[in-house]
């Protein structure tokens, strides 16, 4: 059944005003690749945040590591700032189980003990694993999908992002 | 007891015959053929149907591992795989433990091997003492005892001086000398051909020219000694051509070659497969086209299995460490079938390099061959059915063998040693 | 012939030689290092992705340095690491290697990383686990005789890919003792497979494989032909007991013909980068001023090691 998927660009719209309150100067971004590390681009030029935009590859902390095995290509992962007592924010498209945070947690505690860390997300499936939530939540599906549906961020050659529906 | 073996086809290449006969078999020895004797009346009749009936092969390289290497093998074990090879008579290399340089020890292993009543033994004496190449053994001392000829096994001679004794010495009796052509400094260590395999594997090499400047030595002083020399496991083109030469020269030379050097080349060690640890080395593929060739057209004389059971411990090492040598005698007919159907040589030829030039090497005159008179040692094969080579069907105890998982041509179906029938179709 | 290198998916296995592997997989093992390289700079020099795995360094030759890269890769990839020199313990026993490795299987090794003597040791291991059913134990070559020492030859890759970007418009030289060397090798195979069109070895004949040429390389008589024009510059180490004897004359004359100075590396092209294995015998191979000059990147070399190991050891544990 065909599901009528929000507009990811209003969305992000969105998601700068409820994020734009609580910017201060020690606010520092973390976008997890590779949709999330599009967004957190896109905030952290809306933004005006000072500290350099971070983002990281969950890759090598991944739980599903033992089954499935390194994922092909992860990137470097990039924190240009200090991790130590700064607020962060992980920037993500989907939050979905809520493991890929957990595993950006974990990385990012093994640069420093920030002082804060929230989350923000452009649309939330339902599906949690863990007991994870999003502070900043664009969008938030009326119903869970299958779990054999991936829904995924996109960027196209102009840098519009756009929602996508892919069957596993 | 008098066999009837009826309806085969008969080959008997010393005396160039092949024809579908009937052989007829009394008191140990070859009654007829063709036709019976008169008032021959048989206790068995074995048919022969669509089988080859051949003279029973002669294996001028079985190492049975005794004394000394009990462990990897016994007279028993291997006398049962010569017997499912179809092979009744072999050659034993003196490099036992101790090795056979006293004619007591030799007198021993004859008395073994006649009271197990399987093949027949020829032992190679020690050319030298404790294949040491310092010292010479009594040499008719160890023919009287049994020896047919004398060799330095895989132990090359260093010293040339004494190896021109030694060929002086047993050419004084007319004794032959087995020797495998190696310059021992340029073998030292080396496990491997020297070529594209050995720099790909990182092996420690043995140069062609080893074995072409221990023939070249070899073969100047059988000239100078005037010595009876045979050469035995050629493994280069090279060397062949250097035979060749020296027959033109006048030297009176003969040689053989191992069935691995006759299908394998030194790619098939692959990875590091320790089966494909022998000496000599495998060498490259045009070496081998060579020694297929050269055997086809008898410039090499004799084919043979180089049998060497080595234990499992021994074998499952890294490569260089590997202990060298491949089990083979019950593979000596298979892989005979399998060079002459790829080679397209005649069954009749590829035959009698495992029957009678191999006999005529040994000097055995009534081995060999199936003239009346000769003794009835027969090897019956189905030349259509195969032999799948495998732990579970190797009845040697050496289980090593680059042919392991190999499916191939012929399968024995009877042996017969001296009128007795001693496998199969009893 | 089955590959054992490789699984029933083409996926990698163990890591025993880099030649017979596909580009694909070299490749791929240095896109995955790359992210690894920046762990190095972290406050928690840490990865989860081995937590619970036991790497055991199975050292059958002395090599502090080579066991403590691959302990250093193993650590940060957060695996129990078990240090095991055999050469001192149970092979004096008579113990074969086999059953050193049955033993370590027993007590649930999930990797073992194998320096041996012998060419080849380290394909009898991965055979053996594979005719014992033990397929999820991997086995990494950490140097075996004179046969292969794949993950240095990655990391020389890994270098030459940081500093040149691409392959395929390369010519590199490799410089001195192929004969004896696993690093060579795992080289040649590198560089032939990733497309370096123009592969170039220089030594005395006494110290160069025979046949070597059908490795795919062009053996230069003389160390001019083989530097001119040349991007990198791959030194070996000369083994001290070759230096004196039936191989070589002597140091001083190697150094002389086959030494690496500045005056001989000025024939390469001006921004060539210059390598070696390490440990360095300075005055034997190299000259100190090029080894310690601006071309040389052997320090780089050490550090990209580390990152190179870890992406081979965590794609074998995740395969």
């Amino acid at each position: 059944m065909p599901i009528d998927l929000p507009n990811a660009e209003s969305l992000l719209a969105r998601l700068i005003e409820q994020i734009r309150p609580d910017v201060t100067p020690r606010t520092a971004l973390v976008g997890i690749h590779t949709g999330g590390a599009w967004l957190a681009e896109r905030l952290h030029r809306s933004l005006g945040i000072q500290a350099s935009l971070g983002t990281i590859d969950v890759s090598f902390y991944r739980d599903d590591y033992g089954s499935k095995g390194l994922h092909a290509k992860p990137q470097r992962s990039d924190i240009p700032f200090d991790v130590e007592n700064a607020d962060i924010i992980i920037v993500d498209d989907v939050l979905y189980t809520g493991r890929t945070t957990r595993a950006a947690l974990n990385e990012l505690f093994d640069y420093g003990r920030p002082a804060r860390v929230d989350l923000a997300v452009l649309c939330d499936r339902h599906g949690r694993e863990l007991p994870i939530s999003a502070r900043y939540c664009a969008h938030t599906l009326d119903e869970p999908l299958a779990a054999s549906r991936i829904l995924r961020l996109s960027q196209d050659a102009t840098g519009t992002l756009s929602l996508r529906l892919i069957d596993a | 007891m008098r066999i009837r073996i009826a309806n085969g086809r008969l080959i008997d290449p010393a005396n160039q015959l092949d024809a579908r006969q009937d052989l007829y078999i009394q008191d140990g020895q070859v009654a007829a053929v063709g036709a019976a004797p008169d008032g021959f009346v048989a206790d068995r009749v074995i048919d022969a149907e669509g089988r080859v009936v051949c003279p029973g092969l002669v294996d001028l390289a079985a190492r049975l591992r005794e004394p000394g290497f009990e462990y990897r093998a016994t007279l028993e074990s291997e006398m049962e795989a010569a017997m499912a090879g179809g092979v009744t008579s072999l050659a034993i290399p003196p490099d036992t433990d101790p090795v056979l340089d006293e004619p007591g020890l030799v007198e021993m292993l004859c008395y073994r091997a006649k009271r197990l009543n399987r093949a027949h033994v020829y032992p190679v004496g020690a050319l030298t003492i404790g294949l040491g190449g310092a010292q010479l053994s009594e040499m008719a001392e160890l023919t009287d005892a049994g020896c047919v000829a004398f060799s330095q096994a895989n132990r090359p001679m260093v010293d040339t001086k004494v190896l021109k004794n030694a060929m002086e010495y047993a050419a004084s009796f007319g004794f032959r000398v087995w020797l495998q052509p190696v310059a021992p400094f340029l073998a030292r260590e080396g496990v491997a051909h020297d070529g594209e395999v050995a720099a790909r594997l990182g092996l420690n090499g043995i140069p062609t020219a080893a074995e072409t400047i221990g023939l070249y030595t070899h073969i100047e002083l059988a000239r100078l000694s005037g010595c009876r020399l045979h050469v035995t496991r050629l493994s280069s083109a090279e060397g062949l051509k250097m035979i060749k030469w020296a027959r033109k020269e006048g030297v009176d030379i003969t040689c053989d070659v191992s069935i691995n050097h006759l299908h394998l080349c030194d790619m098939d060690i692959g990875y590091f497969n320790p089966h494909c640890n022998l000496i000599p080395p495998l060498r490259g593929q045009r070496d081998r086209d060579a020694l297929r060739q050269g055997l086809a057209d008898g410039d090499i004389n004799a084919l043979c299995s180089n049998h060497t059971p080595v234990d499992d411990d021994a074998k499952q090492c890294p490569f260089s460490e590997a202990e060298p040598g491949a089990t083979g005698i019950e593979l000596l007919l298979p892989l005979t079938l399998k060079w002459a159907q790829e080679c397209k040589v005649p069954l009749m030829d590829a035959l009698a390099r495992v029957t009678s030039e191999a006999a005529r090497i040994i000097g055995s005159q009534r081995g060999g061959h199936l003239a009346p008179g000769a003794r009835a040692d027969v090897c019956i094969f189905d030349p259509e059915d195969e032999t799948f080579v495998s732990r579970e069907t190797l009845r040697s105890q050496g289980k090593n063998t680059p042919f392991l998982g190999f499916p191939l041509p012929g399968r024995v179906c009877c042996t017969i040693v001296e009128g007795q029938i001693m496998y199969g179709e009893a | 012939m089955r590959n054992p290198q490789l699984n029933s998916h083409g996926e990698l296995q163990h890591l025993l030689s880099l030649d017979g592997l596909p580009k694909g997989i070299l490749t791929a093992i240095l896109d995955t290092a790359a992210p690894f390289t920046e762990v190095a700079e972290r406050e928690v020099k840490k990865l989860p992705l081995l937590r619970g795995k036991s790497v055991f360094n199975l050292f059958f030759e002395n090599s502090t340095r080579t066991r403590t890269t691959f302990e250093i890769a193993a650590k940060r990839l957060s695996a129990d690491v078990i240090n095991l020199n055999v050469s001192t313990s149970s092979t004096k026993k008579g113990e074969t290697l086999l059953d050193t490795v049955d033993n370590l299987c027993a007590m649930h090794a999930d990797m073992f990383v194998v320096r041996h003597e012998s060419s080849g040791a380290p394909y009898l291991i991965a055979d053996h686990l594979h005719a014992t059913g033990r397929n999820h134990i991997h086995v990494v070559n950490a140097g075996d005789g004179r046969h292969a020492h794949p993950t240095q030859g990655l990391l020389d890759m890994y270098t030459i890919r940081h500093f040149k970007h691409e392959f395929h418009n390369l010519i590199v030289v490799v410089v001195g003792d192929v004969l004896h060397s696993r690093v060579a090798r795992s080289q040649l195979a590198a560089l032939t497979t990733l497309g370096v069109p123009e592969v170039r070895v220089v030594g005395p004949k006494t110290l160069l494989p025979t046949d070597v040429e059908r490795l795919g390389v062009r053996v230069c008589p003389t160390m001019e032909e083989g530097l001119r024009g040349a991007d990198v510059v791959m030194m070996l180490r000369l083994q001290n007991e070759r230096m004196n004897g039936a191989l070589l004359p002597s140091p001083q004359e190697y150094f002389k013909v086959w030494g690496l100075t500045p005056a001989k590396l000025a024939l390469a092209k001006d921004d060539a980068i210059v390598m070696h294995p390490g440990p360095m015998n300075r005055g034997v191979e190299i000259d100190s001023a090029v080894a310690d000059g601006g071309q040389a990147v052997i320090l780089p070399q050490v550090t990209f090691g580390i990152a190179v190991r870890m992406a081979v050891m965590s794609m074998l544990a995740g395969s």
